[in-house]
């Protein structure tokens, strides 16, 4: 196990210098000369060369990237164009916002789509499975952004207006934005559960539970569930870092003040320097989790090996 | 079964594509929810190409007049902010829509596809750095990665295609990466070999057409994220722009509008909704007809 865990670690950097080389160069790839894009069009040429000299623009590639990951390993992340701030205090600022709209949407579409993969996988060809695929099916077909704006339109805006149409901080401000982010992941989740279940029921070690007896229930959660469960697993921790992708268009259905709508808002005003940040976070955090989702899993699956 | 082959001693065994597209369809005729999902496509189709026949006035038509107007016999959706059709405009960008979701994922599963087999076929140290890269992509999850490219080349219909594009190519590159490895060792391959064929010829005339089921599968579900993900990419104003009747830009613009019009905003998102909805089904039932493990 300590062995699986280092080489897992281990196999994660060159994936986390991978990042940090692409997100590097997402500066150097735009299209013309970046601190002329930076800059404004109507910049003079002094100007320019001004902004060359702040992005670092004049020194060779690898001295650059050198200072980049330099900066990045201690948490500096350059300065905003636009406010002159340092990015990881823009950052800062702004990611506790994002990883709870990501964290409650994962724990919505954990519980809704257990149970209903469940349900869909007991009751197999019933109306019930039917039409909780059916469900999950369009759950998974809608853009998340339209849901938000349905929401907002019956929900928030007259008659009704149970909860706020915009902002974060309430309890209320929660309800929308987390069902618009985390319906997607609850149908995934559904899905998954519903078929890993129903591959698992068909094992002989079921039919042996029920031969010897034991009550169905018992079969279904004690023996069924607990082994379904572990390719859900993976599929949460994949699923966590869409939602932490998706939270960017939630963020702006609800003017939430997030990593979302920074990072939007740094793209229109070409402020280059937070939109790396931003991406160079989102990504770190993303192979963060999936680390610990892989050794979960790993950890799951022993167990259930010693068993 | 000896009589028959002695019978047609001349008779060229067809080629491995058409024979495996030849079995493809007739499992998938078999599943109903895939024929429902892919007549569906057809219709789509066929909307997309002649539907802007049948539609008066043009998609852009601005009326001031008629503005917000609620659906009626004249505008079936009602009209816009600018008082233009919204039926017209869903018609005319259903070309758009379906446009996006082919080329992003011919790009995605070409480029994918290559990566795949290279690094299935040779393994080893290739292997290990191809997949390394695509580990490296698919460390931005979800729409974060078109967001970034985007973010580079500046938003436009086609940037948003070549973004979503790359956006798949990891998912394609692993696919076919797992299905030449279990490919790759069967004894076929290596009689194949024995007989001198060259690598290139191994992997394109024998191991690229018996991995194709996989890829046709994750092709076509692909076709539903790439359509969700570039419409996303044209709401926050970084795909399409207006006056395009692309559908995330029509719900971008009419957010605005929509307390006071709510079909501004219902009628786009519907049509995102029906045309992914298609893909879903069609993938979900390619994937049931062509997996013999759900059998």
């Amino acid at each position: 196990m300590l062995v699986y865990i280092i080489r897992r670690l281990l196999q994660t950097i060159p994936v986390l210098l991978g990042v940090t080389i692409l997100v590097f160069s997402m500066m150097h790839l735009i299209p013309g000369d970046p601190a002329q894009i930076i800059a404004g069009e109507s910049a003079s040429e002094t100007q320019v060369e001004q902004m060359r000299e702040r992005l670092g623009l004049n020194e060779p590639l690898v001295v650059q990237y050198g200072k980049f990951l330099g900066g990045v390993i201690q948490g500096d992340l350059g300065n905003s164009i636009r406010s002159g701030n340092p990015v990881s205090a823009e950052i800062g600022a702004r990611i506790m916002v994002t990883i709870e709209l990501a964290v409650y949407s994962t724990i919505l579409s954990i519980f809704l789509g257990l149970i209903a993969g469940i349900v869909s996988a007991t009751k197999r060809y019933t109306f019930w499975d039917t039409s909780i695929m059916i469900v999950a099916l369009f759950g998974l077909s809608m853009p998340n952004f339209w849901l938000g704006l349905m929401l907002i339109q019956y929900f928030a805006l007259p008659p009704l207006q149970w909860f706020p149409v915009s902002g974060w901080g309430t309890p209320g401000h929660i309800v929308l934005p987390v069902i618009t982010l985390g319906t997607a992941g609850a149908a995934i989740i559904a899905r998954m559960t519903r078929s890993s279940m129903l591959e698992v029921i068909n094992q002989d070690y079921i039919r042996t539970a029920r031969a010897k007896g034991v009550k169905e229930k018992y079969v279904i959660y004690k023996h069924a569930l607990r082994n379904a469960l572990i390719p859900v697993v993976t599929v949460v921790g994949l699923q966590f870092g869409v939602l932490l992708g998706g939270t960017v268009l939630t963020e702006t259905v609800f003017a939430i003040n997030g990593m979302g709508r920074l990072v939007i808002d740094a793209i229109n005003a070409r402020d280059f320097p937070i939109v790396q940040g931003s991406v160079l976070v989102i990504a770190l955090l993303f192979v963060l989790v999936n680390l610990i989702v892989d050794l979960s899993y790993r950890f799951l699956n022993k167990r259930i090996e010693l068993d | 079964m000896a009589e028959t082959t002695v019978n047609k001693p001349a008779a060229k065994p067809p080629s491995p594509t058409i024979e495996n597209l030849k079995t493809i369809f007739k499992k998938l005729r078999k599943n109903k929810a895939a024929m429902v999902g892919g007549y569906l496509i057809i219709f789509f189709v066929i909307v997309a190409i002649f539907g802007p026949l049948f539609t008066t006035g043009s998609p852009s038509a601005i009326d001031p007049t008629n503005r917000m107007a609620p659906p009626s016999a004249d505008n079936w959706f009602g009209t816009d902010h600018q008082g233009r059709d919204i039926f017209t405009r869903i018609i005319h960008g259903m070309s758009i829509t379906l446009y996006i979701g082919f080329s992003s994922v011919l790009i995605g599963a070409i480029v994918g596809v290559f990566i795949g087999l290279v690094s299935g076929y040779y393994g080893k140290k290739v292997d290990a750095i191809l997949m390394r890269c695509m580990d490296v992509l698919l460390a931005f999850p979800g729409i974060l990665l078109a967001l970034a490219i985007v973010s580079v080349l500046g938003g436009s219909l086609q940037n948003v295609i070549i973004a979503v594009g790359i956006f798949s190519v990891p998912m394609f590159a692993r696919i076919v990466r797992g299905s030449v490895l279990a490919v790759r060792k069967l004894e076929y391959v290596d009689a194949v070999r024995a007989l001198g064929a060259s690598d290139t010829r191994i992997i394109f005339r024998h191991v690229l057409p018996n991995i194709m089921s996989p890829i046709i599968v994750q092709a076509t579900l692909r076709m539903a994220t790439a359509i969700l993900t570039a419409s996303g990419l044209s709401f926050l104003g970084l795909g399409a722009q207006p006056p395009t009747p692309e559908w995330g830009a029509m719900l971008s613009a009419g957010r605005n509008y929509m307390w006071d019009s709510p079909h501004i905003a219902l009628f786009p998102g519907l049509a995102i909704v029906i045309v992914v909805l298609a893909f879903n089904i069609f993938g979900d039932g390619l994937r049931d007809a062509l997996d013999p493990k759900t059998k």
